[in-house]
């Protein structure tokens, strides 16, 4: 993290399964550069012997009894699919 | 002269609609109308149900009416941020991506509302999915701020802060992941809420940064805050970081604790870049404690400088993750031009999300790739220890802190167009999401051009009562929340 590194653009594209336009990777790259840039000042903190912070709930490990609770019927729960049949979401041929 | 309905606090309504000087129904027509009247140059909804309303309304009259009323919110028209889930409405999150989105379930803070009786009144702008500090990420369109309608309303929460400082409704609930209910709040002269991380379910708000996110109250007075915040907070077992305590009665609590209390001052927070009209403002506020006889103490919250960087790391890495489930397979939208079953996601993707979303979720993506996360994700979530470190430190010796809410006034629609700009908004308020604090944004004044200012009390964990209590004291010496913008 000494110096700015070079964000692939393609790469994490490609990773966060987001298709991007010629014209948006070249300004994204560009701000995000600039952001990169200001967040390399974090380099600078000592974080020797400090634990991480998921997140500051004081609050560990809940368990539930495993027991079936009433959930969404199937035409709530295919309401909002983009396509359907047979009670079933429908998506294109994956494997021919 | 009494302000007219849609000004009015939830206290005055309730006590109105309890002595039959009033209907849920009037009150609610009341609100519609104005709604209506201003909403073409506000834009504070992306949807709004009139009928759906009315029926609330009248089935809270009713309810009043065979002495079966449930409390100050039976009857209260409460509009919702539109990423906080009520069955068979609208839930956009302000995005293409949910453009078409009917909610098949209610959200913990809907279902608690409408056992309090509150009427759910439409659905409120922000920037999309929660993202940004203006409200004009949103992907049908911006926000105007009621004090001048050519400026922003702040964000994310801005549609909950205009259409509260409009009159478009009595109170409104948001989501603060970096500051989204405060910086609004400040930028349109109202009281928002940031509860405790834990002290309000999550379950049924659309995912933002998890670690981070929170649902809170915007009202006319701290006393509204208090009576929305009991009727929403508690532990509920579909959030897993809901945390169980006991629930006070805020409003009670407000006239019971009278301090003096003891107010540390960050001084990291009135460094460069603070306007000095806001500057002038919180110190005006300072002096008002002080001359209450509140102990003033300089406090020093060393690694304030880490908080942007350390939330943009955190709260990207956790969007990226949150954000995989649209892939337009199970709902939202899903693009008719991908060439195979695996390109449906990245085309979907593309074509749902704005720019923001986009960058956000880059941003996210790489600081949690192979190689790059110890160095990013895993070296902000040691600083997050430190900066909530600094917070638990200067609550050793003052119960709250005192800051400005937002380094600026409401800015210019358009005016701030490169992100980093954007991000800076956000210095003061980040820290609280960091640390998981309460924190209230309150009016304090306004510029010399009539644009509000907000100045921001920081409390301990839980401490929701103590917090409310200090800003009540403040605001009822003052009566800033009696002026409302001429729209």
């Amino acid at each position: 993290m000494s110096s700015a590194p070079q964000l692939d653009i393609d790469h994490i594209a490609k990773l966060a399964r987001l298709a991007l336009t010629p014209e948006q990777k070249t300004k994204f790259s560009q701000q995000l550069g600039d952001v990169l840039h200001h967040i390399e000042q974090l380099s600078k903190v000592d974080v020797t012997g400090v634990e991480p912070t998921a997140h500051a709930s004081p609050v560990f490990n809940v368990w539930q009894a495993d027991v079936a609770q009433p959930g969404l019927s199937v035409a709530d729960a295919l309401r909002n699919a983009p396509a359907q049949r047979d009670h079933m979401i429908a998506v294109p041929k994956v494997v021919e | 002269m009494p302000s007219a309905l849609h000004f009015r606090t939830i206290a005055d309504l309730a006590a109105a609609l309890d002595a039959k000087q009033l209907t849920s129904v009037e009150l609610t027509q009341a609100v519609i109308a104005r709604t209506q009247a201003v909403e073409p140059r506000v834009h504070a909804f992306n949807s709004f149900d009139v009928s759906d309303a009315l029926a609330q309304a009248a089935a809270s009259d009713a309810r009043r009416a065979a002495g079966q009323a449930r409390g100050a919110l039976d009857g209260i028209p409460i509009g919702l941020k539109d990423v906080i889930a009520v069955t068979g409405q609208p839930l956009t999150a302000s995005s293409k991506m949910l453009q078409n989105f009917v909610s098949p379930y209610d959200a913990t803070v809907t279902t608690k509302l409408k056992q309090a009786g509150a009427v759910l009144w439409g659905r409120l702008n922000c920037d999309e999915f929660a993202m940004g500090s203006s409200t004009e990420n949103s992907a049908f369109g911006p926000t105007g701020n009621p004090w001048d309608t050519t400026r922003v309303p702040g964000g994310s929460s801005g549609g909950s802060s205009a259409a509260l400082a409009a009159g478009e409704a009595i109170a409104t609930l948001g989501s603060d992941t970096g500051g989204s209910i405060r910086q609004p709040a400040a930028l349109c002269g109202v009281v928002g809420l940031k509860p405790s991380y834990g002290l309000v379910s999550r379950y049924g708000l659309i995912a933002f940064a998890s670690s981070l996110d929170q649902i809170g109250p915007f009202a006319r007075t701290v006393e509204d805050a208090a009576i929305v915040l009991g009727a929403i907070a508690g532990h509920d077992e579909r959030d897993s970081t809901s945390f169980k305590t006991d629930i006070p009665d805020y409003r009670a609590a407000l006239t019971i604790n009278r301090g003096p209390w003891k107010l540390g001052i960050p001084k990291e927070y009135f460094a460069e870049g603070l306007d000095p009209e806001i500057a002038a403002s919180v110190e005006q506020a300072i002096a008002f404690y002080k001359a209450q006889g509140c102990e003033i103490r300089e406090v020093s919250l060393p690694h304030t400088q880490y908080c942007l960087d350390t939330y943009y790391v955190i709260a990207t890495a956790e969007a990226s993750s949150n954000l995989g489930r649209y892939d337009g397979i199970r709902y939202g939208h899903r693009s008719t031009a991908a060439k195979d079953a695996v390109d449906i996601y990245a085309q979907s993707r593309a074509e749902g999300f704005g720019p923001e979303v986009k960058r956000r979720i880059i941003l996210g993506t790489y600081v949690l790739s192979s190689g790059y996360y110890d160095a990013y994700y895993l070296r902000a979530q040691k600083v997050r220890t430190l900066i909530r470190q600094d917070f638990l430190h200067a609550f050793r010796d003052v119960d709250a802190l005192l800051t400005p809410t937002s380094p600026v006034p409401a800015f210019k629609l358009g005016e701030k167009a490169d992100p980093l700009s954007l991000y800076l908004c956000d210095i003061y308020t980040i820290g609280v999401n960091l640390a998981g604090l309460p924190a209230i944004s309150v009016p304090c004044g306004f510029t010399k051009s009539g644009l509000p200012i907000g100045a921001q009390l920081i409390g301990q964990p839980f401490q929701e009562s103590n917090l409310l209590a200090i800003a009540h004291a403040y605001e009822r010496a003052h009566e800033w929340s009696a002026q409302h913008p001429a729209l």
